[in-house]
């Protein structure tokens, strides 16, 4: 009887101790047999990735990323990211050149983008040979993470085994990702600061995906290390290159926090001067709502909508998620009291 | 979970045979069916069997790993302050324990801390030196003089991808002192960490994937071949916590080796500057921009302007790289810079400034225990894990006398033997007499031409009679120190030997062991004692193999270069060993050679020169 059950057994598991010893096998010969055409695999693949420097700088907003140079004249593919967000992206090439990058265009859904910086013959990513590869493969990651690599050096270079392809269901700050595609999910830290628009690499170097932003999960709030396959996308960023820009897609870009003109509500907070400057209030405007629902000149805004606010930014980021008609309940400190007051959201610039 | 299946699969099949019987009835019928399944069962496992057999180079691989990791694990230290709160790792590098560590380590845990080994045994260890800036500081384990210890590698032959292992005891894990292993890959070389709000600054360091955590901190970082090629101190961590995100740093063992001897010192170690500042043009050439003229970069002929080719041997195209080899280096090293000035290039060895004034290093001493609150550390350093027992810190009776506290020093005690073991070497040169001598040396300079030195208390002579040239140091008055042809200073630098020879360290208001360094930056490495006589700076050198005084460098003042003087050899046979050569440099350069061909001493009771 107990047959059935051995062969249910054999079929269940036969696969993945297969997949394991050769997990195991390949793990095991890396360490010795790998080690010297594995510094050239790496030096064959780090002038093909640049480091960008753009827009952000605020906290938790890196202004520095990745990119992935995919023509020989120079076109970067990248993730659309805040980074991009400003005329003035810097390209630095692995031998340390530091090159303006034009935006050429970007797609929403992918979240991918091309840039374009003026090199003839660039060493590059031929996307004619992207290649897919399935869980169990061993990959590497390379990346401005960190920005570690700040001087005119090469970006870092990690090493994972790819775990799955799955949809991913992610999310940013409160955006759910548009992204409908499968993913590589990896082992290693792979989505930290900095590294989006990085390579995916298999271990001799063959292009596999494009390390996508930081994102988590959208069911267990946590961070995912993963990267979009370019094999499924190809014909999107054939379509970057060419300047075409992909319309269909919904088109997200996570604010850039600046301030917002608030004389619409009625009141000005104080000016904007230092990363975390206490958001008091700097003017009520005679005759507005602001001053008609008891709002004072030095009253510390605390709390908008239940959400801690401890800086003028936070305070316009926050004020950047409401829409018009929205209400707006804030609790301000007065010497040591707390009041509290809602108006409602008009139209803001 | 492959494996159990496996076995209890082999289990089913022994037993199977004896429990069937081949028998015409719907039960044989059963179990022909049985066989049959057992029979595609056994075949497969065959197969499967037939893939299990791994290639022998991945089972010898495998093998030589973890003969490297057996090898590696017992030089694997667990760090603990003596009140028993938290802790970190750290490595053996001789058998006598001297113990490579972080400086956040072993700040304010106090002179004495526990050891733990993979042998299971507590050991005491006694601080040697701290390097703040550099977050590395030497311990020295105590009651063992067969300790086991890893051998150092060559971290400038570290390259990217290369696999890098580290040991340690991250989160405190291991009761029994047994190492955890994290196995990665090197992600970046050469990698120049910014301050994090404090000194603390990680130049030239590597950076790894390898799993670095709270506890790891001072711990070795291997190569493959079980070698130390640096010391896990940082990671970079931001939103998922103080934990591995995929990058740490290891200070490279190279720099290390530059301090070890300073950190063996019981002093606390300063890094360096150049004393002058440098930019990058538009052509990514790193120019200099201010130089301080009373920095020895200066007065080796170095101008803002200039444009530096290479620095300490490593060619230099960036500010980041310039940093990144003053990094690794203790001031007062002398380090070879090669700059270009109109298409010329120079190369020159100036001595690197301190990057910290007296007062800093000071306070690094006499550091206050560590705040409880880990946000107070700088942002990247592993914290240390804390226990939450306490315990009050506890001196060992025995070895009570190997710590002297001493303003300015992690632990006097290491400076002074060292001192006394380098004046017993001067003391080995013979008796030169009681104070108040007249020495007469008389010989050759290297062109030919005859010369007479006279060296005595009240006054110097320097006479060359071929050029009828005659030169007078009246010790009565300074203006004629510094003159003529001793404009150099090179009277008042024998002098300083003189009266050294005669009587002993007593004249000098400071004495200090610096460590050591290569001889003017090329040489071997010579060990360093610093002095303090009137106004007067000296570095004394001694060849550590010949045990000898092979030369010293006197400061005179800011405002004047150095005067440097080389004895390569000593005569030994008379009551006193006589210098074969006296090879004076000024700012560097050989400025005079004198062979000796006689020395006589007299007493002054004859004043005639």
């Amino acid at each position: 009887m107990a047959t059935p059950i051995l062969k249910l057994r054999l079929r269940r598991y036969s696969s993945s101790i297969v997949s394991a010893i050769v997990l195991i096998a390949l793990c095991l010969g890396q360490s010795t047999q790998v080690v010297a055409s594995q510094n050239e695999v790496l030096q064959k693949v780090l002038p093909k990735t640049v480091k960008l420097y753009g827009a952000g700088g605020l906290k938790n907003l890196a202004n520095y990323g990745t990119g992935l140079l995919i023509s020989a004249d120079g076109h970067i593919l990248t993730v659309w990211n805040h980074l991009l967000d400003t005329d003035q992206i810097i390209a630095v090439l692995d031998n340390g050149r530091r090159l303006p990058a034009q935006f050429v265009s970007g797609a929403g859904e992918a979240g991918l983008a091309v840039l374009k910086v003026e090199v003839i013959n660039a060493p590059h990513f031929d996307l004619a040979e992207v290649s897919r590869s399935g869980p169990g493969t061993p990959v590497l990651g390379f990346s401005n993470m960190f920005n570690v690599a700040a001087g005119d050096e090469p970006v870092s270079v990690i090493h994972g085994v790819i775990a799955m392809l799955t949809p991913l269901t992610a999310r940013r700050g409160r955006f759910d990702i548009p992204y409908k595609g499968d993913v590589f999910i990896v082992d290693a830290v792979m989505n930290n600061p900095g590294a989006a628009g990085g390579a995916l690499t298999t271990q001799d170097g063959k292009l596999l995906g494009i390390i996508g932003k930081e994102l988590k999960d959208s069911r267990s709030n946590l961070w995912i290390n993963y990267a979009i396959p370019l094999s499924d996308v190809r014909d999107t960023i054939e379509k970057l290159v060419r300047g075409e820009v992909i319309t269909d897609d919904s088109i997200e870009l996570p604010p850039v926090i600046r301030p917002i003109d608030t004389s619409g509500l009625g009141f000005r907070l104080v000016p904007d001067v230092v990363p975390r400057t206490p958001a008091y209030i700097d003017f009520v405007m005679p005759g507005s709502t602001a001053e008609a629902i008891g709002l004072q000149q030095d009253d510390l805004i605390v709390l908008i909508n239940d959400d801690l606010i401890q800086s003028c930014r936070e305070f316009y980021s926050q004020l950047r998620e409401l829409r018009k008609g929205d209400a707006l309940r804030m609790t301000v400190r007065r010497d040591r009291e707390l009041v509290n007051v809602e108006l409602i959201v008009p139209e803001l610039n | 979970m492959a494996i159990t299946w496996i076995l209890q699969m082999h289990d089913s099949l022994n037993n199977s045979p004896t429990s069937s019987r081949i028998q015409c009835s719907p039960r044989v019928i059963r179990t022909v069916i049985v066989c049959c399944a057992l029979f595609s069962a056994i075949s497969f496992t065959q197969t499967l069997n037939a893939q299990i057999v791994l290639p022998k180079d991945v089972l010898e691989a495998e093998q030589a790993r973890i003969a490297v990791i057996d090898k590696a694990t017992p030089a694997v230290v667990a760090i603990f302050p003596p009140d028993g709160r938290g802790g970190g790792s750290g490595v053996l590098i001789s058998p006598d324990g001297i113990t490579l560590t972080n400086y956040h380590v072993v700040e304010g845990a106090g002179p004495f801390l526990k050891c733990g080994l993979s042998d299971g045994n507590v050991y005491d260890a006694v601080l040697m030196g701290i390097d703040p800036t550099g977050d590395v500081a030497i311990i020295r384990m105590l009651g063992r003089d067969d300790f086991p210890f890893a051998p150092l590698g060559d971290s400038d032959t570290v390259k990217v991808g290369d696999w890098a292992f580290a040991m340690g005891n991250p989160f405190l894990l291991a009761d029994d002192f047994v190492p955890t292993l994290t196995f990665g890959m090197v992600s970046g070389i050469q990698r120049y960490q910014y301050p994090a709000g404090t000194f603390l600054e990680y130049t030239d360091c590597i950076q790894v994937d390898t799993s670095i955590n709270p506890g790891n901190s001072g711990g070795p970082l291997f190569n493959v071949n079980g070698e130390v090629v640096g010391i896990n101190g940082r990671i970079s961590v931001e939103k998922r916590g103080r934990v591995n995100a995929g990058a740490g740093y290891a200070i490279s063992i190279n720099q290390i080796k530059n301090f070890s001897d300073h950190l063996q010192s019981g002093r606390v170690v300063d890094h360096a500057t150049l004393g002058a500042t440098v930019r990058t043009d538009e052509f990514s050439n790193v120019i200099v921009e201010t130089v301080i003229p009373t920095c020895s970069a200066f007065f080796h002929g170095l101008r803002a302007g200039d444009e530096i080719v290479s620095f300490g041997g490593r060619p230099v195209g960036s500010v980041n790289q310039f940093k990144n080899v003053l990094g690794i280096y203790p001031k007062g090293w002398k380090i070879p810079l090669v700059y270009r000035r109109d298409g010329e290039r120079y190369e020159i060895y100036p001595r690197l400034e301190p990057l910290h004034s007296i007062g800093e290093l000071i306070e690094f001493a006499s550091a206050p225990a560590p705040a409880e609150e880990p946000e107070d550390k700088p942002e990247n350093i592993p914290p240390i894990p804390m226990l939450p027992h306490q315990k009050a810190p506890e001196i060992p009776e025995e070895y009570a006398h190997l710590c002297e506290s001493r303003l300015g020093y992690a632990n006097y005690y290491y400076n002074r033997i060292k001192q006394e073991e380098l004046l017993a070497t001067l003391k080995s040169l013979g008796d030169y007499g009681q104070s108040s001598q007249k020495w007469t040396l008389t010989g050759n300079l290297k062109d030919g031409g005859a010369y007479r030195l006279v060296l005595a208390d009240f006054a110097s002579l320097f006479e060359l009679p071929g050029d009828g040239q005659v030169f007078l140091l009246d010790s009565g008055r300074p203006e004629t120190f510094m003159a003529g042809p001793n404009s150099s200073g090179m009277l008042m630098s024998l002098r300083e030997l003189q009266q050294f020879l005669i009587s002993g360290p007593e004249i000098f208001s400071e004495i200090i062991y610096i460590g050591s360094e290569p001889l003017d930056g090329v040489g071997a490495k010579v060990d360093v004692l610093s002095t303090l006589h009137e106004d007067r700076q000296i570095r004394w050198y001694f060849d550590r193999e010949a045990k000898q005084l092979v030369g010293w460098d006197t400061k005179f003042s800011e405002d004047r270069p150095e005067c440097g003087v080389r004895i390569p050899g000593w005569k030994t046979g008379g009551p006193y060993a006589v210098p074969q050569e006296l090879k004076i440099l000024v700012a560097g350069q050989p400025e005079i050679i004198l062979h000796v061909n006689d020395m006589q001493t007299e007493s002054v009771d004859d004043p005639k020169l």
